[in-house]
């Protein structure tokens, strides 16, 4: 409770609690009325402020003895009249939006409360204004009119209660504040169930609503500077300025205040001003005026001359003016302190400044903005449309108004499509909350009801694959004027790359280049692209294995895209479809890629994805974008049956997991899976095979095929955590990618298939499944076994009866890695699996206590244990 | 020997809901423990609103438990709206 509160007398306190115990227990009841309900009440309120409008107007006119009878019974009939045409068919009750594609719905839930403030320049217009967004919102009101209007706008509500409460609004839904006081006002900014104060008014009572720490809308002073620039219609702009300033004798606080005129039209302008009815000051009057309707001590208007005419002000002034004078019109010299004028002046005097140059006029602009009219409302005349908008960029005003007149054109509705208002938002320029013009939807808690979505899923490969013994014979259908080959010395010499050149079509222009046999750098990229370039390649083929492909995959985005940064095009990502870089889509060289893999493995042929080792920084570069996929793959066994066992076992286990981890990956889909398991099915059945007699042709032609099957399950579903432990650690201690990733594959399936820690965000998938899939894995190799538990179990020691057999290390240890040595590496370890982008399709958010635990049980090799399933989902069936 | 404290039991109208609560509160101090059935009240009007506030203060003064017995959750909305949810006992 504020100071000024705690000095009320217990008899005061009891009266405002009674207020405020009669609003809330009808916004209590008006809350369960519907949009029937208070349509029905609005109108016929709407009908009565324009039945009362003239009367209302005498009213404030005689209390106030503000402004113009006929100005504020307009005011009054737009506040009611306007105002309903804007809000008659809005939903303000239940669902008042829809968003079906989107799944979103919004709700609308009344404020309840509402302390509201009026001002004495507009107050029967705010009264009238206010209580139709109440009654179309179902909120309550308790007004505080400002003491020297509280007569006129006590009668607008009394106006407006009892027409509501005869159309079916509760009673109590409006009460005015009798006889009061700051003490009262700040009581009830305070009052618990007082949900929203809507201040319009002075600073001080703006400032007093936000300063209770009570959500407010709070609308003060502004001060609009106008530019009128030399290409505006002239007549047009004069008429609206003179119309807009005297309106009301100028009591809106959107009015014109300084008027920046171009040098070449000044004159000009001043004598159509003249022309017009309009009194320009010269030098002495506008220092006397300055003087006279400005306070020297504060630098803000004089109070008694805010709302009189322009006549009077003469008078009080000392001036001599015609009788029938609009305005007085004064030129300043500047905008601050020592030029009065250049402040708000809520009367008919307008200051006006020749500007030099478009540059001088918004920067004076500018100045009268920030001069107290901070986020209120600025005007500007001109048909040059650069102009228009520059003075929309440096202005901070939260409304804009073009070619109109200022005061009229904020209030919305008339001049343009704005929304009808008597409450400016000032945004935080003006210490506001909003810039918009205050309305209903201001009046209401939206609630936004989110549906589950399904996210969009896809499934891409290259366009064509070509697979069997002999497959390479279908490059004869692809025509080219210049082919490259790039492959490795090794291929080139056991004559791979001749099978190739001599399946290509006669007469193609065909040259080799070879790459070292590791994953490319930069520099092998560079040369490799000036051979494409050199040689105006229009097909490239890579023959290879995964560092090869890549290779050829970067060369081409390169050959394509020359301004393609790989630094940046390698920034890590969330989500595919979010990444905040794109991959060029502009080409200056289009090119046709055709990958033959020469290992069983990596699946490069197919995939998305390219490494490459950045030796400047010391560090793997990843690229990851479907425009990488090549154009053709070859699946050729031809080319793996001279294979030796370890590269046989390292890309066979590297194939294997890339099924398992895609097959129970968030990012699964029918269309993944049936490649993963199908993957699962033939490493089980021709990696033994084909490592028991490598020149097996049907065990060879099986797994390169299983390889470029689980390829394209994961270039869809992604890896995950079996991924990221597998590159951490290889990456450290010098180990083959297959082979690290064998040493974690029975723990990471334990893993997976127990209860996790934390859950990782899936919308695409229904429920924790990763050991169900597991289960059905285990069912399709037929392993028996009763129930998830036990499948996923057996599926475990099928792996690790594969690895036996495969003679795979089975722990870290084997490798010769010290416990010591392993330890002083973890903290790196975990750091880097962590930072590995492929456990973020994982199904099980990994802790890193976690990925330290796998480590070590990796590191001991020992045998995992039985994995506790999700009891509830035990007896389920099992989906895919 | 235990004392069993039998209940007065209304049912509030839906047709007059105002008047309903009208009568409890002019017999309170009868029993020890009103039941009021809820169940028809599906909207409740600021007069009933205003009832029920003096049948609260009524009961607290005469240390009356007033049940409301199967309030629609329309209706307990309104009741916490106004801030007199918490005066009585809500039971399904």
């Amino acid at each position: 409770m504020s100071d000024n509160a705690a000095q009320l007398t217990e008899e005061r306190i009891a009266y405002l609690e009674g207020l405020v115990s009669q609003a809330r227990t009808a916004a209590a009841a008006f809350s369960q009325c519907t949009q029937d309900d208070v349509d029905r009440i609005v109108k016929p309120m709407v009908l009565a402020g324009l039945e009362k409008a003239q009367y209302l107007a005498r009213l404030a006119i005689e209390e106030t003895k503000i402004g113009v009878l006929e100005d504020k019974a307009i005011k009054n009939m737009v506040a009611t009249e306007f105002v309903y045409n804007y809000v008659k068919d809005k939903r303000t009750v239940g669902v008042i939006r829809e968003d079906p594609e989107h799944g979103m719905l919004e709700l609308a839930e009344p404020i309840g409360v509402i302390f509201s403030l009026t001002p004495i320049t507009n107050p029967t217009s705010t009264v009238l204004f206010k209580c139709i967004m109440a009654i179309k919102t179902r909120n309550a009101v308790i007004f505080s009119p400002h003491p020297s209007a509280w007569r006129c706008c006590s009668e607008a509500v009394r106006i407006m209660y009892e027409t509501a409460v005869k159309h079916g609004a509760p009673e109590g839904v409006f009460t005015c504040l009798e006889s009061h006081t700051l003490e009262d006002n700040a009581y009830l900014m305070h009052h618990k169930d007082v949900g929203l104060i809507d201040a319009t008014g002075g600073p001080g009572a703006v400032k007093a609503a936000y300063s209770s720490g009570k959500p407010a809308l709070g609308v003060g002073p502004g001060n609009t500077p106008v530019y009128l620039e030399k290409t505006a219609d002239l007549d047009m702009a004069v008429v609206d300025i003179i119309t807009s300033k005297t309106f009301d004798n100028g009591t809106i606080c959107a009015s014109e205040q300084t008027v920046v005129i171009d040098d070449e039209i000044y004159d000009r302008v001043l004598r159509k001003f003249e022309a017009l009815g309009t009194h320009l000051c010269n030098e002495k009057e506008t220092e006397l005026l300055g003087r006279t309707v400005i306070d020297p001590a504060t630098g803000f208007m004089q109070p008694m001359a805010v709302g009189q005419t322009a006549t009077n002000l003469a008078r009080f002034v000392g001036l001599k003016v015609k009788p029938d004078t609009k305005l007085l019109i004064a030129p300043i010299k500047g905008v601050g302190r020592e030029h009065p004028l250049s402040v708000e002046k809520l009367f008919p005097v307008l200051s006006v400044y020749r500007a030099k140059s478009v540059d001088e006029a918004l920067k004076v602009c500018v100045d009268v903005n920030h001069a107290g009219g901070l986020g209120h409302t600025a005007v500007v005349f001109s048909k040059n449309e650069d102009v228009v908008r520059r003075f929309g960029n440096v202005i901070n005003a939260g409304r804009i108004i073009v070619n109109s007149p200022g005061s009229i054109g904020a209030l919305g509705g008339v001049y343009n499509d704005m929304v009808p208002t008597f409450s400016f938002g000032c945004g935080t320029g003006g210490g506001n909350s909003t810039t918009d013009n205050v309305n209903v939807y201001h009046y209401l808690n939206i609630k936004r009801m989110a549906r589950r979505t399904q996210a969009h899923m896809w499934f891409r490969v290259p366009n064509q694959i070509y697979f069997n013994m002999n497959a390479v014979e279908n490059l004869r259908n692809f025509p080219s004027r210049s082919t490259i080959i790039i492959t490795n010395p090794a291929l080139e010499q056991i004559g791979h790359a001749d099978i190739v050149r001599r399946a290509l079509p006669p007469h193609a222009q065909v040259r080799v280049t070879i790459i070292p046999d590791a994953e490319p750098d930069i520099k092998i990229i560079a040369q490799g692209v000036e051979a494409l370039n050199f040689y105006k390649a229009d097909q490239i083929i890579a023959l290879g294995g995964g560092s090869v492909i890549d290779a050829a995959k970067i060369m081409k985005l390169k050959y394509e895209s020359p301004e393609a940064d790989l630094e940046e095009l390698a920034a890590p990502f969330l989500d595919l479809r979010k990444r905040v870089v794109q991959y060029p889509t502009e080409k200056i060289n289009h090119s046709r890629l055709i990958a033959i893999s020469t290992t069983s493995g990596t699946g490069s042929e197919v995939t998305p994805f390219a490494v490459m080792t950045d030796k400047e920084r010391g560090i793997k570069v990843t690229l990851a974008d479907y425009s990488l996929t090549p154009d053709v793959a070859i699946v050729d066994p031809q080319f793996v049956m001279s294979m030796p066992k370890g590269l046989t076992v390292d890309t066979g286990i590297d194939c294997l997991t890339h099924a398992l981890e895609a097959g129970v990956s968030i990012y699964a889909s029918p269309y993944t899976d049936s490649n993963a398991v199908q993957a699962v099915r033939l490493v089980f059945r021709y990696l033994p095979e084909a490592y028991n007699n490598p020149r097996d042709e049907e065990a060879r032609t099986m797994m390169h095929n299983a390889a470029c099957i689980a390829a394209i399950a994961f270039s869809n579903a992604s890896v995950g955590v079996n991924h990221a432990l597998a590159h951490a650690f290889g990456a450290r201690f010098g180990v083959a990618h297959g082979r690290a990733n064998a040493l974690m594959l029975p723990h990471v399936i334990a893993y997976n298939a127990s209860v996790p820690t934390k859950f990782m965000p899936s919308p695409n998938q229904r429920a924790y499944v990763a050991h169900k899939k597991y289960a059905m894995m285990a069912d399709l190799l037929g392993l028996g076994g009763q129930g998830v538990q036990e499948k996923v179990q057996r599926l475990v020691t099928a792996i690790e009866q594969l690895l036996d057999r495969l003679a795979v290390p089975r722990s870290i240890a084997e490798l010769g890695i010290s416990q010591e040595e392993f330890e002083r590496a973890m903290p790196d370890l975990a750091k880097n699996a962590f930072d590995d982008p492929s456990w973020r399709s994982n199904p099980r958010l990994p802790l890193i206590s976690e990925l330290v635990e796998l480590y070590w049980k990796a590191y001991h090799g020992r045998v995992a244990e039985p994995a506790k399933a999700v009891e509830s989902q035990v007896r389920e069936e099992v989906l895919v | 020997m235990s004392t069993v404290t039998i209940p007065t039991f209304f049912a509030v109208e839906v047709e007059s809901v105002g008047d309903s609560l009208r009568q409890v509160r002019g017999g309170i101090g009868s029993a020890p423990e009103v039941v009021l059935d809820c169940s028809s009240m599906r909207r409740i009007d600021s007069a009933a609103l205003r009832e029920l506030e003096l049948l609260a203060q009524a009961a607290e003064e005469k240390s009356v438990k007033v049940t409301l017995r199967g309030v629609h959750v329309e209706a307990y909305k309104v009741l916490k709206l106004a801030r007199l949810a918490s005066r009585f006992d809500c039971v399904e």
